[in-house]
């Protein structure tokens, strides 16, 4: 069995830890120089704040229906992300960390009432000791794990935030539920194409001839729909491209130790990042890195760590993302440990077109003629042709952050206040 | 003077032996960068106060106190809080909560139909918690880091 552990408005979460008095109240995150919206609450959703709104053109909308505005503070973010992957770590050897607020467990050998079980223990555990509230969503594979993690979601006060999807019924109901366009991996084009062939649902797609999808979609699709039928067809760490995270985690076949190796590994990923990326005509506003040793080795010394480095501007530059990833691996690499996993997840992405214009940086777009050239290149003799040196990015970096949260867990001049005068007998 | 006949006697002292001349092997083909240190076998690390103040790295935040209402406890203006979040609330601990939209830091006091946050300070009075009061424990304080 597979599980979806998925943080609930993870942006919006992590700032109410700090600020509890915005619990239940509308919410928005600003991208770098406060742009646009990228992250939302339930609250803010329903007010009809779109996605990626200007914040220019919203002030007053913030204002008249007295939504808290928040710069995005991608330190924090980072920090609480690692706190909760490491409690969810802690429940089984086998797990992905599919982006900043989502991974995939492995539960061998555990029957169906422990799992629901463990499901809730693990949604108190990190409810508990990190304040973020999370779902669970259960099932045999992958994609199914993906849709019963919605219904938990969804239908939180029914299901208390866990969902098991553990018997042939629940499966069809919850395909029938599923929309096409919601179907984890599938993307918009192909959605399109579904839906003007009649196919509305999951299910719908789940039934068509393994030959009509072949003909017409690519070998993924075929695997995306073995999995929707039950049979785990997808496996942890496979690459599942999707609009809203960009993540390349890998255990690696053997330990690493040297600092050399694991730059290699980081700018590897980077790299692969920072093309899907440009693949879906996005840029990134701030990069995570994160490394570790095998926690399951207990003998061995172990060390995790992560950090994340917010970009001065959006970029799709690999140049960009693979230099700084690899200062983020400087500033948490420790020598005389085995490390058995690294990841690269890219945050804050933002439709490329709309990313800002920084009047102190003119040459913004100087990378694009040859990521272009690069993204080519590689489209005809193959990936990884072409490697990145390391590349300087002396810039003073001024950011427009005018709504910043402090970054409560990594700075200690930062940590918040509790004001003991309150109460005072005048 | 008889002190430091005492210490003269306790204290030895050990010189290099450079009567016995011992070769060394020499590292013939020079060392490539990144090659780690012998002496690295040896580094032990050093003392970490997280060692002793954090018990559960994932669930630990630090806060800053501003005021003087738990002076009594032993937390002044400007000390830092160790919080951690993994331990379940019980009567009498100290504990960060956020009532009425502020964070406070008090100890516990669980009555029969409601909590008191009691202050250390005799200029302060205890905050009666009812359930027309919003309160979050939002954690237990385990350490205090002071300027002595």
């Amino acid at each position: 069995m597979f599980a979806l552990v998925d943080c609930n408005n993870f942006y919006a979460s992590c700032e109410r830890v700090f600020q509890p008095q915005w619990e239940g109240k509308p919410i928005v995150i600003l991208s770098n120089n406060d742009g646009c919206v990228i992250a939302r609450s339930n609250e803010a959703k329903a007010l009809g704040i779109p996605m990626g709104a200007p914040a220019f053109k919203y002030k007053e909308v913030f204002a008249k229906q007295k939504i808290k505005v928040f710069s995005s503070n991608y330190p924090l973010y980072g920090d609480m992300s690692s706190r909760v992957m490491q409690i969810l770590e802690n429940y089984t050897p086998d797990s992905e960390i599919y982006s900043i607020d989502e991974a995939f467990l492995k539960f061998d050998g555990f029957d169906y009432f422990d799992l629901k079980t463990t499901g809730h223990k693990m949604r108190k555990q990190v409810r508990q000791w990190t304040g973020i509230p999370v779902s669970v969503g259960f099932a045999p594979t992958k994609a199914l794990a993906k849709i019963a993690n919605k219904i938990a979601k969804k239908f939180d006060s029914r299901t208390q935030g866990v969902y098991i999807i553990d018997s042939c019924e629940k499966r069809v109901k919850a395909l029938k539920w599923t929309a096409v366009k919601d179907i984890w991996g599938i993307g918009r084009q192909h959605s399109k194409r579904l839906e003007a062939q009649g196919i509305q649902t999951a299910y719908d797609f789940a039934n068509l001839p393994d030959s009509w999808i072949k003909k017409h979609m690519s070998v993924l699709e075929l695997r995306l729909k073995k999995d929707l039928l039950g049979l785990p067809y997808i496996k942890l760490e496979d690459v599942i491209p999707t609009k809203k995270s960009i993540a390349t985690t890998r255990s690696f076949k053997s330990n690493l130790s040297q600092f050399h190796q694991l730059e290699e590994r980081i700018s590897t990923y980077a790299n692969s990042c920072a093309e899907k990326l440009r693949k879906q005509e996005g840029s990134c506003s701030a990069v995570l890195i994160f490394i570790r040793s095998n926690s399951h080795q207990k003998n061995k010394k172990q060390y995790r760590n992560s950090c994340v480095i917010t970009l001065p501007y959006a970029t799709d530059s690999s140049l960009i993302i693979s230099k700084q990833a690899v200062n983020g691996l400087k500033r948490i690499f420790k020598d005389g440990i085995d490390y058995k996993k690294a990841g690269v997840i890219l945050l804050g992405l933002v439709p490329a077109k709309e990313r800002q214009l920084n009047l102190f940086q003119p040459d913004l777009n100087k990378h694009d003629p040859l990521m272009q050239a690069i993204d080519k290149i590689h489209l005809r003799f193959g990936p990884h042709k072409i490697k990145l040196g390391n590349q300087d990015l002396n810039s003073t970096w001024n950011m427009r952050q005018e709504h910043l949260s402090k970054r409560y867990t990594t700075e200690l001049t930062e940590v918040f206040t509790v004001n003991n005068n309150s109460n005072i007998i005048l | 003077m008889k002190k430091a006949q005492t210490s003269q006697q306790t204290i030895v002292f050990f010189k290099p032996n450079t009567e016995v001349f011992q070769e060394m092997p020499l590292a013939q083909n020079g060392v490539s960068a990144g090659f780690p240190s012998p002496a690295d076998d040896f580094k032990e690390l050093r003392i970490s106060i997280d060692q002793e103040v954090v018990k559960n790295a994932e669930a630990t935040f630090y806060a800053r106190v501003a005021g003087e209402s738990m002076q009594g406890a032993g937390l002044d203006d400007g000390d830092l809080l160790v919080i951690d979040r993994s331990k379940e609330p019980q009567d009498n601990n100290i504990a960060v909560c956020f009532i009425d939209g502020e964070f406070t830091v008090k100890r516990l006091k669980v009555a029969e139909e409601c909590i008191y946050l009691m202050p250390e300070n005799s200029k302060y009075k205890p905050i009666r918690v009812t359930e027309e009061n919003e309160l979050i424990i939002w954690g237990v304080v385990t350490f205090v880091v002071k300027k002595v």
